[in-house]
C-alpha cells in the first residue's frame, strides 16, 4: 500500500500562492474524482493550506507525480513558483502529518477549533477506499483525542474571543445577556460578532457619527444611543463594548458612576478596545464591575497562547501514540494474507477429516454431531490463536515478512489456497 | 480493625489538599490527584461510617467526636457531588484541608473508633443527622462563596490567566452557591421539626437560638437575593458570615449548654 501528500501551507507559502490553488467544497470533490484513477484521492483546501492525499493498494510510484501535476495546473501561472514551496511526504510521514493537522498542531493557532471540521468535510468529499478510509478516521480520532484529553483549544486565541471569553466566564452562558456597543470600529464589531454567536444580543450602539452607529445598529437590529445618554443603558446591560476615537474617557464621571452603583453588585463586563482609553479604569473599582482595556486582553490572549503551546506537548503524545496505531494496523497487513492461507488450510484439514469420518458419525445423534463439529472447530482456532498472535507481533517489527514465509513453508501453503 | 480506615481516609484527603494547591498552575495531572484522593478518601470513610453503624446499637456519632466524623463525611459526599466537573475541582482547594483538618479532630477526640456505646434515641438520631447534613451543606456553600470571591478578584486584577484555571462562571457559581443555602435551610428545617416532636419549654437553650437565628440570617439573604438587593461578592460574603456563624457561634452555644 502506498499513501502520498502533497500539498501546499501557510508555513512556506504566501497568501497569493495559496489563494492560486484554494478551492471550495465542490471544488475540492470535483478535484477529488478526477485525480483518483485506480486509487483514493482527498483534497484538503483550507485558508491556510491545500493538500492532496492519494493512496492506492499497490507499490504506485507515479501517485506524488500525479498529485504534484494536479496542483501545479491548479495555480496556472504561478506554477513555477508553487514548485518551490510544495512539500512531498509519503507513507508514515504523510499519515503523521494529517494527524497533527487534524489535531490543530499545524495550525497558525495551535488547537484551533475549525480544522477539525474542516478535515472531515474533506474526507466525507473526497474518493476514498480502505486505506484513507482508515487513515482519514484515525487523523479525526487522534484530533478529538487532543481536544478531549488536553486543554489545547479551551483558551482565546485572538482579541475578540478574548473579550468573548471573559464575557462567559462572568455570565455563564451569554444566551440572552444583552450587549452595547460604544463606537463603531473594526474591532468592536469583530468582538460584537463574537458574543452575538454565543447568544448574546446587541442592544444598542452609540457613536459619534450618527451615520455610522445607525449603519451598525441596523446590521446588528439594535437601536441607537446618543454618547451623552449612556447612564440610563448601562443600568441594564450586561457588557459594553468601546471602540471610539475619543482623546479622552468616554465612559467617566458622576452620573455613570451612579448608573453603575445602582446595578447593586449585578456584574457588568466593559471591554475597552480602544486607544486612548474610553472607560476610566476608576470604575474598576465598584462592585460588580469588570475592566478590560486592550492591553490586558493582548495579555490573556498571550497567556493562553502559551498555555496552547504547552498543551501541543501533551497533543503531539496522543498523535504519536495514534500514528503508532496506525503503523500496527498497515504492519499487520503484511501479515494477513499468510493468517488467512493458514486458517483456511487448517480449516479444509477439519472439514475433510470430518467428512472421511462420516459414516462412523452417522451413528452419533444430531446433538452429538454439534458436539463433535464445535469441539474440532474449537481444536483448530485455539491452536492458531498463538501463532497468529505471534505473527501479527511479528509484523510490527521488521519481522513480519520472515515469519510469514516462515508459516508459508512449514504448512504448504500455496497462493491458490487463499 | 476497622477504625483504621480512618488512616487511609486522612491520607487521601490530606493528598486531595496538597493536589488541588497543584492545580492552581494549571488544569491537569494534580487535579485529578486531587478527585481521586477525595473519591478514594470518601470511600475509605464510608467504610468507616458503616463498620461503626454495624456496630452500635443506636446512633453511633452521638459524641461531639462521632458528630465531627458524620460532619465532614457529608461535606465531602456534598463536595464529591460538584466535583467530579472539571469545572468546580478547584473547591476541593478550599473544602478538603478543611474536611482532613476536621476528620483529625474527630480521630484525636475519638470519634473515629468503633464500638462504640450509644443510648441515643432513633428521634434524635434522624434530628442530628438532619442537622449535620444542612450544617455540611452550609459549609459547602460557604467553600462555594470563598472560590467565588478567589475568582472574582482574579478577574478584577485582570490576572491574563485568569481563562487558563479550569473555573466555574462566576453566574453559575453564584447560583449553586444560593440554590445550596437554600436545599440546606430546607434539611436544617426539617432537622428542627424532627426535634420539637420531644420538645418542651423548658428545654430551650441559646444553641436553639443560635440555630434559629442563623436560619433567619440565610433565609433573609436569600430573599434579598430574589429580590435582586444582594448579589455577588455582597452574597458571597453574607454567605461566609452564615458560615462563621454556624462556625462559632454554634459550637460555643451548644457547649455552653
Amino acid at each position: 500500500m502506498k499513501l502520498a501528500l502533497v500539498g501546499v501551507s501557510h508555513h512556506r507559502a504566501p497568501i497569493e500562492l495559496r489563494e492560486q490553488v484554494a478551492v471550495d467544497a465542490a471544488g475540492a470533490t470535483r478535484l477529488a474524482a478526477e485525480i483518483a484513477h485506480g486509487c483514493e484521492a482527498v483534497v484538503l483546501s483550507t485558508c491556510n493550506r491545500m493538500e492532496l492525499y492519494l493512496a492506492s493498494s499497490a507499490d504506485d510510484e507515479s501517485l506524488e507525480g500525479r498529485a504534484v501535476a494536479a496542483l501545479l495546473e491548479l495555480a496556472g501561472p504561478g506554477a513555477e513558483a508553487l514548485d518551490q514551496v510544495v512539500y512531498r511526504l509519503e507513507d508514515e510521514s504523510a499519515a503523521l502529518h494529517l494527524f497533527r493537522v487534524a489535531a490543530g498542531l499545524d495550525s497558525m493557532v495551535p488547537g484551533e477549533g475549525e480544522i477539525l471540521g474542516q478535515v472531515k468535510a474533506a474526507f466525507e468529499a473526497g474518493s476514498t477506499g480502505p486505506l484513507l478510509d482508515r487513515v482519514f478516521s484515525m487523523a479525526l480520532h487522534a484530533g478529538r483525542r487532543a481536544r478531549i484529553e488536553t486543554s489545547i483549544g479551551e483558551s482565546p486565541a485572538s482579541i475578540p474571543a478574548a473579550g468573548a471569553a471573559l464575557a462567559h466566564q462572568v455570565f455563564d452562558g451569554l444566551e440572552g445577556r444583552t450587549v452595547l456597543l460604544v463606537g463603531a470600529g473594526r474591532m468592536s464589531e469583530a468582538t460584537a460578532r463574537n458574543l452575538r454567536s454565543r447568544g448574546a444580543r446587541i442592544v444598542a450602539v452609540a457613536n459619534r457619527t450618527e451615520e455610522h452607529g445607525e449603519s451598525l445598529a441596523s446590521r446588528f437590529g439594535a437601536e441607537t444611543v446618543a454618547l451623552d445618554a449612556l447612564g440610563p443603558a448601562l443600568a441594564t446591560t450586561d457588557v459594553v463594548v468601546t471602540s471610539t476615537s475619543a482623546p479622552g474617557f468616554v465612559l467617566e464621571g458622576p452620573a455613570i458612576t451612579a448608573a453603575l452603583r445602582g446595578r447593586r453588585g449585578r456584574p457588568v463586563l466593559l471591554v475597552d478596545l480602544a486607544v486612548p482609553r474610553d472607560v476610566d479604569p476608576v470604575l474598576a473599582s465598584i462592585d460588580g464591575c469588570f475592566v478590560y482595556d486592550i492591553d490586558d486582553l493582548e495579555a490573556v490572549v498571550t497567556t493562553s497562547l502559551a498555555g496552547r503551546r504547552a498543551e501541543a506537548v501533551r497533543a503531539e503524545r496522543i498523535v504519536a501514540a495514534e500514528a503508532g496505531r496506525l503503523r500496527e494496523w498497515q504492519a499487520s497487513l503484511t501479515v494477513v494474507p499468510a493468517i488467512a492461507s493458514l486458517r483456511a488450510r487448517a480449516e479444509a484439514i477439519r472439514s475433510a477429516e470430518l467428512a472421511r469420518a462420516e459414516r462412523r458419525l452417522d451413528a452419533l445423534s444430531q446433538g452429538d454431531r454439534d458436539v463433535v463439529e464445535t469441539v474440532t472447530a474449537q481444536i483448530v482456532a485455539k491452536l492458531l490463536h498463538l501463532p497468529t498472535v505471534r505473527l501479527k507481533e511479528a509484523a510490527v517489527g521488521a519481522e513480519g515478512v520472515l515469519y510469514a514465509d516462515v508459516v508459508r513453508h512449514l504448512f504448504g501453503l500455496d497462493e491458490h489456497e487463499v | 480493625m476497622a477504625e483504621l480506615l480512618v488512616f487511609p481516609a486522612l491520607i487521601a484527603y490530606s493528598e486531595a489538599a496538597v493536589a488541588y494547591a497543584g492545580e492552581l498552575r494549571g488544569p491537569g495531572l494534580a487535579g485529578r490527584l486531587g478527585i481521586w484522593g477525595a473519591r478514594i478518601g470518601w470511600l475509605a470513610q464510608t467504610a468507616l461510617l458503616v463498620a461503626q453503624a454495624l456496630s452500635s446499637d443506636g446512633f453511633p456519632w452521638a459524641t461531639w467526636a462521632g458528630s465531627l466524623n458524620l460532619f465532614v463525611w457529608l461535606v465531602v459526599t456534598g463536595y464529591l457531588i460538584w466535583g467530579c466537573k472539571p469545572g468546580y475541582r478547584l473547591l476541593g482547594l478550599v473544602v478538603m484541608p478543611f474536611a482532613a483538618a476536621l476528620l483529625v479532630l474527630a480521630w484525636l477526640g475519638g470519634g473515629t473508633g468503633v464500638r462504640v456505646a450509644d443510648d441515643a434515641g432513633a428521634l434524635l438520631a434522624v434530628h442530628a443527622g438532619l442537622m449535620l447534613a444542612g450544617l455540611a451543606g452550609l459549609t459547602v456553600a460557604a467553600g462555594m462563596a470563598a472560590l467565588y470571591l478567589w475568582e472574582e478578584r482574579r478577574l478584577k486584577r485582570r490576572d491574563s490567566g485568569v481563562l487558563r484555571l479550569r473555573l466555574p462562571p462566576l453566574a453559575a457559581l453564584e447560583r449553586l452557591e444560593a440554590r445550596v443555602v437554600a436545599v440546606s435551610l430546607a434539611v436544617v428545617s426539617c432537622g428542627i421539626a424532627v426535634g420539637l416532636v420531644g420538645f418542651e419549654t423548658g428545654d430551650f437553650d441559646a444553641a436553639m437560638a443560635a440555630t434559629l437565628a442563623i436560619l433567619t440570617f440565610y433565609g433573609v439573604s436569600l430573599v434579598l437575593r430574589r429580590e435582586g438587593r444582594l448579589a455577588g461578592r455582597r452574597l458571597a460574603w453574607v454567605v461566609l458570615a452564615g458560615f462563621a456563624l454556624v462556625g462559632v457561634v454554634l459550637p460555643l452555644t451548644h457547649f455552653a449548654s
